[in-house]
This record gives C-alpha cells, structure tokens and sequence, in this order.
C-alpha cells in the first residue's frame, strides 16, 4: 500500500504538467478575452473538484449519522478540508481573471455568488469541528454538513433568480465551448481530481495517525499508575 | 391532543411564562430594537431616495441581529438549571422540546420584528407600494427560517467552545437563501412589485429546513 | 502585453494555495511522527 502513494504521486505530477503544457500552449486563444481566458482551466476544474468533495461530504456524513463508523467521520472531515482549498483556488483566480477583463476584481455573478456562499458554508463547519469538544464533534458536524448540502440547491436557485432580476456581466462566458478548448478543460479536470484525490489520501493519513496518537494519550492517563490521582 | 403535541405545548407555556414574569428580556430586546433603528437611521440616511430601495435590507438586518440576541440565551435558562440533562433522560421525544423552543423564539422575535418595524415605517417614511399582505407573509416566512435554523445551532453551540461567536458563524451562511429571499421580497413589495418567487422559496426553504432540523434535533440533543 | 501577467499570477496563485496546504499536512505528519518516537521511548 505505502509504495503506491509514491508512484501515483509521480503519475499525477506528470498529468498535471502535461496538463498545464495543453493548457498554456496548446488551447486555442480565444478571441474576445486573449490569453488570460487560459485561467479558465484551473479556474473551472478547481470548481467541479471542490463541488465533488462537498458532495463525498455530504455522503459520508449521512453515512455517519445512519451507521456512526469513525471513518466515515474522517472522510467528511478530509473531504471539506480540501473542499475549502479548491472552493478558494477558484474564489482568488476569479478575481484575478476578472480584472483584466472586466475591469473589476469582483462582480455579484451567478457563479462567483454561489461559489462565495458554498466556501462560507463549509468554513462554518471546519469551524465547528474545530470549536467543539471531540466527543461530540462527528455528530454535531455530520448535521451540519447535512443542512450545509441541503442548503446548496437554494442558495442555488435564490442566486440564479436574483441575477435574472439583476443582471450583471457573466463570468466564464455562457454558450457553446470549442471542442478543443472542451478537451483541455476535461483533462485538466482529470489531472487535478487525480490531484485532489492524492491530497485526500494525504490528509486521511495524517487523521487517522492523529487520533491513535490522542486514543493513545488518553489511555496512558487512564493506566498510569504513578501518583496522578485528580 | 396527542403526547408530542401536548409536551410541545407545556413546554411553550413554560417559556412564555417564564418570560412574561421576568419581562428581563422583553425589556433589553424593547431597547435594543429602538437603538438598532436609531443607529441605522445615523448609518444610512432616511431622506435620502436610495434609502427606498435599500430599506428592505436594513430591516432585515435589523431583525436578524435582534434574532441573533435573542436565540443566543435559548437555552441560557436550560443550562443554568441543567433542564437539558433532565429532558434527555425523559421520555419526552426531543422533536416536542425543540418545536417548543422554535415556537417561543418565533413568537419573541415576531414581538421585536412587530416593535422594530413601526418605527422603522415612520423614520424611513415607507409605504408598501405593493400587496401588503405578501410583506406579512414573508415576513412571517422569513421570521420561521431564521428561528427554526436559528435555535438548531443555537442547541448545537452548546457544545462549544465561544459558544455566543458560534452561533452566528453557523447560521448567517445557511440562511443566505433565506435572507436574499427576504429583502427581495421586502424591497420588491415596498417598490411595488410582487414577489411569488420569493415566497414560494421561502415555504419550501421552510419546509426543508423544518423537516430536517426535526429529525436531526435528538442526535443533537443527545450528542455524546 | 499586461494582461499575461494575469494569467501567470492566477497559476502561481494556484499552486501556492495547494503548496501550502500540502505543506501543513506534511509538518504535522513530520510533528506526530517525532511524538510516537517520544512515546515509545521506555521509562519516561
């Protein structure tokens, strides 16, 4: 198990590269917006990528909530942490994309809005977990995430209206996308979920090692028998 | 009347009594409501015409920080008694305790929100331009999504540490929904235009949230 | 000309973000691996 991390780190590596060298070189320029528009494809893979993770979030804690396996627990964990690190690559690259373009480094667009309410969501449960005594935490969490997702469509929806009411310029362009800027998109998304889901790894690793570290204290200052009455 | 619905019930008449005999609260949320609006008055000057349009969203604010108040001392009186402890290992289902709370906070926000807003109609010199009657009503819509989110977390915060700061940091990005949905509603009936979709958003946001928070309050409640 | 500066910064941005985060994965790994090596020491 432990010498396949390396080597599938090392075929992401390439992947990236290889996708960053289509992304940069390779894509059409497109006309209107020049080469900046290339941001598009970290910008919108970092968006899926993130909405993937917050989904797996929302699985594993109504997993948690129905079965109460600590894994499930730890995934939700993992999977919001990383969630928030991509839902903040794509909230810094759209500013950065939009003020060359636009002029502006930030509009209330559809997009931008509901990606800004979703990383705000998510913070509030790191939050939470962070805050709270670690007995309770998988729980308390776990409804958390369960009203975080079910908020998601309505924050979607509220957005989409309240643009449609008040319409501002649009982000990322609508319409129809060439196919050769589809394939770049698509395998940018590739290489970063590969990414992703190496970070995932990572960071499961790392949890998990944390809490036999802490069980193990705890069970020291349940058995030591030298003078530590309370 | 069945069980739940009558646990529900005397646990709401407690509060409510509670409250009236203390009046300690109803007092302090009295004052606060008239310095918000005051306070507002000096931020954002009501002569002026953009003050029409921004109105729906500052007395949603308004009333969301009044809420805010009031739902951090929820379960102030539950804990300092460890009421909660006793409810846990009752037979009482924890769904009637918390449709008890949800209703008191309604109703004590509603008396802030019918407080707040008189005084914020003759500061900012407002009239509802358009159906009155959807105001009350997202009023009311908008009212119940706040307190039934609202005394969820508030329930959750318990366990916290800075109990009073987590409170808000878990309910303001959950009710972005709800909150977009009550100022436009607001703005778009004092501007004198109807506001169907809003509304619509706010019984479903409503029910969703009711529904869920119902099922999850006992893992809540008894979180260990 | 200036614009490109955007694209390059937006990329840089990019993996600084994840870099960084890797990083904090990285040293807490490193900080409770040293903290098993301290528990395993007998008679302490």
């Amino acid at each position: 198990m432990k010498r396949v991390f390396p080597i599938l780190g090392v075929l992401t590596a390439i992947l990236l590269s290889y996708a960053l060298y289509q992304a940069l070189v390779v894509a059409p320029t497109e006309r209107t917006m020049g080469d900046v528009q290339r941001i598009f494809y970290y910008h919108v893979p970092s968006a899926w990528t993130a909405f993937i993770l917050f989904f797996i979030n929302f699985g594993a804690s109504v997993f948690y909530l129905i079965k109460r396996r600590p894994a499930a627990d730890i995934v939700a964990l993992v999977t919001a942490e990383v969630g928030v690190v991509f839902c903040t690559v794509v909230l810094v690259t759209g500013p950065i994309w939009a003020r060359p373009v636009w002029g502006i480094w930030w509009t209330w667009d559809m997009r931008l809005t509901s990606t800004l309410v979703l990383w705000l969501i998510y913070v509030s449960y790191l939050f939470l977990r962070r805050f709270s005594s670690s007995g309770e935490t998988p729980l308390l969490a776990a409804s958390l995430a369960v009203l975080g997702a079910l908020c998601v469509p309505f924050v979607y929806f509220s957005i989409w209206f309240f643009r449609t009411q008040h319409p501002q310029p649009v982000m990322g362009g609508g319409g129809s996308i060439d196919p050769r800027m589809l394939h770049v998109l698509l395998i940018n998304w590739l290489a970063f979920s590969c990414f992703a889901f190496l970070v995932c790894w990572s960071r499961y690793r790392l949890e998990k090692l944390q809490r036999d570290v802490d069980h193990a204290h705890a069970l020291e200052s349940l058995l030591a028998p030298r003078g530590s009455v309370r | 009347m069945s069980a739940p619905a009558g646990i529900t019930r005397v646990s709401l008449l407690k509060d409510l009594r509670l409250e009236w005999r203390s009046k300690d609260a109803i007092n302090s949320m009295l004052f606060f409501s008239l310095l918000v609006v005051v306070v507002f008055s000096f931020s954002f000057d009501p002569s002026a015409e953009e003050s029409r349009q921004i109105a729906g969203g500052l007395i949603w604010v308004a009333f969301l920080f009044a809420a805010v108040v009031a739902l951090n001392q929820t379960w102030a009186r539950e804990i300092r008694n460890q009421v909660l402890d006793a409810y846990r290992v009752s037979p009482a289902p924890a769904n009637s305790l918390f449709m008890a709370k949800t209703l008191g906070n309604f109703i004590f926000v509603s008396v802030l929100e019918a407080l707040m807003t008189p005084l914020f109609i003759v500061f900012y010199r407002l009239r509802a331009l358009g159906p009155a009657w959807q105001l009350l009503l997202a009023a009311v819509l908008g009212t119940w999504a706040l307190v039934v989110n609202g005394t969820f977390f508030a329930a959750m915060s318990l366990r916290t540490r800075s109990r009073e700061i987590m409170l808000p940091l878990l309910l303001f990005p959950i009710s972005i929904p709800a909150l977009l949905a009550m100022v436009q509603s607001t703005t778009a009936i004092l501007n004198g235009e109807g506001a169907r979709f809003w509304i619509v958003l706010l019984v479903t946001y409503d029910l969703v949230f009711t529904t869920v928070c119902l099922i999850l309050f006992e893992t809540v409640l008894n979180a260990e | 000309m200036n614009k490109i500066y955007y694209l390059f910064a937006a990329y840089a941005v990019t993996w600084i973000i994840h870099i960084t985060y890797l990083w904090t994965i990285v040293h807490r790994y490193a900080r409770l691996k040293r903290e098993i090596e301290e528990l395993k020491k007998p008679g302490v």
